[in-house]
């Protein structure tokens, strides 16, 4: 599917007669020399300069400039999205200024999403910012296809019915959606994205890839070049854990079948084993050898059979690498080509990673044994990368069209690939098809964040009845606390849901008045910014697919919903 | 749906015809506006299940808010800027900041109140002016020193301290202010003299929100052990094994800069110099190639130089948020607040974690209980100052010992003055005894974390 650049988009002129748009223009150049890669040093540690120029080519689109909004945008200008568009009809209201950063009180009687665009193009000169002033209903009727062209959709506070509408048509055209709201205290966020794949995840805790149960030829060939018993003790106290715990390995399986130590019994045995290993000075007393405490310390976790993860063993697995043709995406393309590799040279496992951590070791000892990985690593990859010409040749596509460094990061991040595939609106909504199970066991503690989203939907609901929302003037509360009961009552029957909602619950909503507090807003703005980051660059994993965040007891949930 | 329209479409004409003739006619002194406080008022003016038992909906909490109200922001810079703007626009007017750094290009990613032409200006300073421009009636009081700049007489005057700092010496010294400024009364702590102090801290997709209620929650240095001591790589690997590019850039930075002074004598590396880093990232890369060690890049040597923490907006806007929304709750009693700690990832999803904190029973920043050292009589003093360094729970880091002895005041050791150092290394030798420390003798302790002394009761175990 083809998506404009931002930069195309914003040359083009808009000739549109039906509605006003219009891009802001820059302020006059900026003072003092601020170059991309200072300003920006701070999140390139993060997502490298790949990253950035993913969000740099990116064109994001806001419905409804509220402080919710103002807030997501805010933490994506900043870091140099490529564009944004706002779409509000909304003319600023003094209330709006209020909790908004970006409106002032001479934006009052404006329309909002002009008056927003200003002072956010402000942040950064890097940045283009456009707005249209229509109601995303209006779009929708008229022009549809507005939409498909940004490379995601942010809706803030749309009633149910647009937001279902918009859904419909960025779900069908495969554009990612994010949901946002704040309603008084409790922050929403619902992600709608068919098939989103990351290859970079960047796991907090991964395990090592050392192969010590498995170990490949040429690394086995590098523990046998070693002669611990005999080494100088010099050699023998800077000589690399991993090598340490190989050779007490080999000894160990030697005396076990070849098994490898599995129970605690067996691993302190032979953190024993090693223990013994450490020379002993005349008096019989150990000498200090931090290298054979690191190889005693990792006992635990370097003894970890080598295996592929459930997560990853279904990706092989999944239709799409099983299906390959011509518009196949480079992600399948290359699952298929890992697939065939573990099947063949990789002998049921993944290619090796090739990074080793640091450890006591002289230079040179060290520089090797990471060589001998490293070199391992490359290997691997040039296999993967032959599968994979051979499929693309088999589907009419030329070998270059995945890149030796796509296929490197691939291969290297290959246990930690994720694809993470969110259901869509229609879906969540329909009364045929709403994840009953999940809200009804969240809802046996009456007091899970799952309640709020129960409220949430019972709002809307209220929204639609009487075309506003409870509380919004002292006068409501205690009469809309029936309504908003009724709403609640009328959406669980609706649904099937037999669960309790706590009356302190409705009366809080009531008490709320829809109102948008700027500090929830500004944690959803953050929230929301950062997944928005993470469908963009592909690098780090989105949640799936409901966030809640209730500011009153300041917890958060995730649910599948 | 059109016709359920008509109804919101009507109010919201006459709610627009009436701001109009509100903003006409002309508006109080506090250039307040028709609607300004809507989004705030909600949670002073009404009754709600889950509000403080203290709570009382009043029309007047909002102008105690506006007027009264004192909050001082440390820091304006990630979590700052972020920290003003909510507060702003929570209806705090009263707003001090400290800030004692100046505004780099690095900053501008995230910190939104600065922009390309205010690199060089003082941060509080740009930070209060923008402020204050773009949010009529704020009236927030920048302050371009370092916190230590203060005593208790300035620290004494703020309802709510709230801290976006970067340095873990800097939390435990405003932690140790707060706890000087409690009085208690018959051991009984007096309720008036405890600030509250709202801490957050964030590390690239990381971040943590605290509630502190000096004596009576957890406290910093209640909870030193969350922080772990930051590691260094061994001078040995850096000086003959290296095996990391990061090993290599330290060599160069530790070892050679020093050696070979190359921006002239005395010259001391500048990290913000680009003509350093360049000078050290050359020489990182020859070193490595001796080595063998490839991945030396400008970028990292940088990096390792500055020790620089990877930021971006997003999560600062997340932990400040938290921050600012406690401040509201607290300054207002509209909720509960937070018990106490919050803890922010979104790596991988968003996960948070909130739990409370646990006071130390002896801790040496909060709890009154007095510290005790047990050492030898033969013991040197090299071994007590180590213990003060090394151990979890003190984390002191250039701690001054002093005592009296035969009724007289003697510095037994102090390194943060060369000549007083100089001429009391000896007595790190010495041992406690020689130095003629009794049984049961109180040592006062000096150290950057913290702005009061704390005394330690010296019990020999041999």
């Amino acid at each position: 599917m083809f998506r404009e650049s931002a930069r195309a988009l914003c040359k083009r002129k808009r000739k549109r007669n039906e509605f006003k748009s219009g891009s802001v223009d820059m302020a006059s150049v900026d003072k003092g020399k601020a170059t991309k890669e200072q300003k920006y040093d701070r999140q390139l540690r993060l997502w490298g300069d790949h990253g950035q120029d993913a969000l740099e080519n990116a064109h994001v689109c806001l419905i409804n400039a509220s402080a919710t909004g103002t807030e997501i945008l805010k933490n994506l200008v900043l870091p140099g999205i490529g564009a944004f568009t706002i779409v509000d009809e909304n003319k600023v209201r003094g209330e709006d200024v209020g909790n908004n950063f970006f409106l002032t009180k001479s934006s009052i009687g404006r329309n909002r999403a002009q008056a927003a665009t200003e002072l956010l193009q402000e942040l950064n000169s890097d940045v283009s910012g456009n707005f249209v002033e229509e109601s995303p209903d209006q779009l929708l009727d008229n022009d549809p296809d507005f939409f498909h062209r940004f490379s995601l959709v942010i809706a803030v506070h749309l009633p149910e019915s647009t937001l279902l509408r918009l859904a419909a048509f960025v779900w069908g055209a495969g554009v990612p959606l994010l949901v946002c709201r704040t309603y008084g205290l409790i922050g929403y966020m619902r992600l709608v994205v068919k098939e989103h794949t990351v290859v970079e995840s960047h796991p907090d805790n991964a395990l090592e890839d050392l192969r010590l149960d498995h170990p490949f030829p040429e690394l086995k060939k590098h523990i046998q070049s070693y002669d611990l018993e005999n080494m100088e003790k010099r050699d023998h106290s800077h000589t690399p854990w991993i090598i340490v715990m190989a050779k007490y390995l080999e000894k160990w399986r030697s005396e076990h079948n070849k098994q490898m130590p599995k129970s605690y019994k067996e691993k302190e045995a032979f953190r024993e084993l090693i223990r013994q290993g450490i020379r002993k000075n005349e008096n019989g007393v150990p000498e200090d050898e931090e290298n054979f405490d690191e190889a005693i310390k990792n006992v635990n976790t370097a003894l970890n059979p080598t295996k592929i993860s459930s997560g990853v063993e279904e990706l092989l697995q999944d239709e799409n690498s099983k299906n390959i043709k011509a518009q196949t995406s480079s992600f399948w393309l290359l699952v298929r080509a890992l697939k065939e590799f573990v099947e063949k040279e990789g002998q049921g496992s993944l290619p090796v990673r090739g990074t080793i951590p640091d450890m006591i070791a002289d230079s040179d000892k060290f520089i090797k044994l990471q060589n001998v990985y490293r070199e391992k690593a490359k290997e691997d990859a040039t296999a993967v990368s032959n599968h994979i010409s051979a499929l693309l040749q088999s589907v009419g596509r030329l070998p270059e069209s995945v890149s030796e460094q796509e296929i490197r990061l691939f291969c290297k991040s290959s246990a930690f690939l994720r694809v993470v595939r969110c259901r869509s609106l229609a879906e969540e909504y329909s009364t045929e098809t709403i994840n009953k199970d999940e809200i009804s066991s969240c809802m046996d503690n009456p007091d899970s964040e799952m309640v709020l989203y129960l409220m949430l939907r019972a709002v809307d609901k209220f929204y639609q009845q009487h075309g506003r929302y409870p509380g919004v003037y002292n006068y409501q509360v205690e009469e809309d606390i029936g309504k908003l009961k009724s709403c609640v009552n009328s959406f669980l029957q609706e649904n099937g849901l037999a669960v309790n909602v706590k009356h302190d619950y409705i009366h809080e909503f009531c008490r709320y008045g829809a109102v948008e507090p700027h500090p929830v807003a500004s944690f959803v703005g953050g929230s929301a910014a950062q997944e928005a980051i993470k469908i963009i660059t592909h690098q780090f994993v989105p949640f799936n697919n409901t966030f809640i965040y209730n500011a009153m007891a300041q917890t958060s949930a995730t649910f599948q919903l | 749906m059109a016709d359920v329209e008509e109804p919101e479409k009507k109010r919201r004409r006459v709610e627009e015809l009436s701001e109009k003739m509100a903003v006409d006619s002309g508006c109080r002194d506090t250039g307040d506006w028709e609607g300004r406080w809507n989004h705030v008022k909600k949670f002073l003016e009404r009754a709600g299940p889950f509000t403080h038992p203290d709570f009382e909906p009043s029309t007047e909490s909002l102008q105690f808010l506006l007027d009264t109200c004192k909050v001082l922001v440390i820091g304006a810079g990630g979590l700052g800027c972020e920290l003003l703007k909510n507060l702003a626009l929570s209806g705090f007017r009263q707003i001090h900041v400290i800030d004692m750094d100046t505004i780099d290009v690095s900053n501008l990613n995230r910190q939104f109140l600065f922009r390309p032409k205010d690199v060089g200006r003082p941060k509080a300073d740009v930070a209060a002016e923008f402020v204050n421009n773009r949010i009529p009636g704020c009236n927030v009081v920048p302050h371009f020193k370092k916190i230590q700049d203060f005593d208790e007489s300035f620290y004494r005057q703020f309802h709510i301290i709230v801290c976006g700092l970067d340095s873990i010496i800097a939390r435990r010294w405003i932690n140790g202010m707060l706890m000087s400024l409690l009085s208690y009364e018959d051991g009984v702590l007096d309720p008036s003299s405890i600030i509250p102090l709202l801490d957050g801290g964030t590390e690239g997709f990381k971040g943590n929100a605290r509630v502190i209620l000096p004596g009576m929650t957890a406290c910093i240095d209640c909870t030193l052990e969350l922080y772990p001591p930051q590691i260094n790589f061994p001078m040995c690997t850096i000086a003959s094994m290296p095996r990391l590019p990061e090993h290599c850039i330290e060599y160069v930075r530790i070892l050679q800069w020093p050696k070979e002074n190359p921006f002239g004598e005395g010259v001391v590396l500048d990290g913000d110099d680009p003509e350093h880093i360049q000078w050290v990232f050359q020489k990182s890369l020859e070193r490595a190639a001796e080595f063998k060690i490839t991945g030396v890049t400008y970028r990292l040597t940088q990096g390792v130089v500055k020790r620089i923490i990877p930021a971006v907006a997003s999560t600062n806007a997340v932990i400040a948020a938290t921050c600012a929304t406690e401040v509201f709750k607290i300054a207002s009693s509209a909720y509960i607040p937070l018990n106490n700690y919050l803890v922010f990832n979104d790596v991988d999803g968003l996960y948070t974690y909130t739990f409370e904190a646990e006071r130390k029973e002896n801790c040496s920043a909060c709890s009154q209980v007095p510290q005790k050292l047990q050492f030898s009589s033969s013991a040197k003093l090299q071994e007590v100052l180590d213990y003060l360094t090394e151990n979890a729970s003190l984390q002191m880091k250039t701690p001054a010992i002093t005592a009296t002895v035969d009724g007289k005041n003697k510095t037994l050791y102090l390194q943060t003055v060369a000549s007083i150092e100089e001429r009391t290394r000896p007595n790190l030798s010495r041992t406690l005894k020689e130095l003629g420390l009794a049984e049961g003798q109180e040592l006062a302790v000096a150290d950057v974390t913290t702005p009061q002394t704390v005394l330690f009761k010296l019990n020999f175990t041999s």
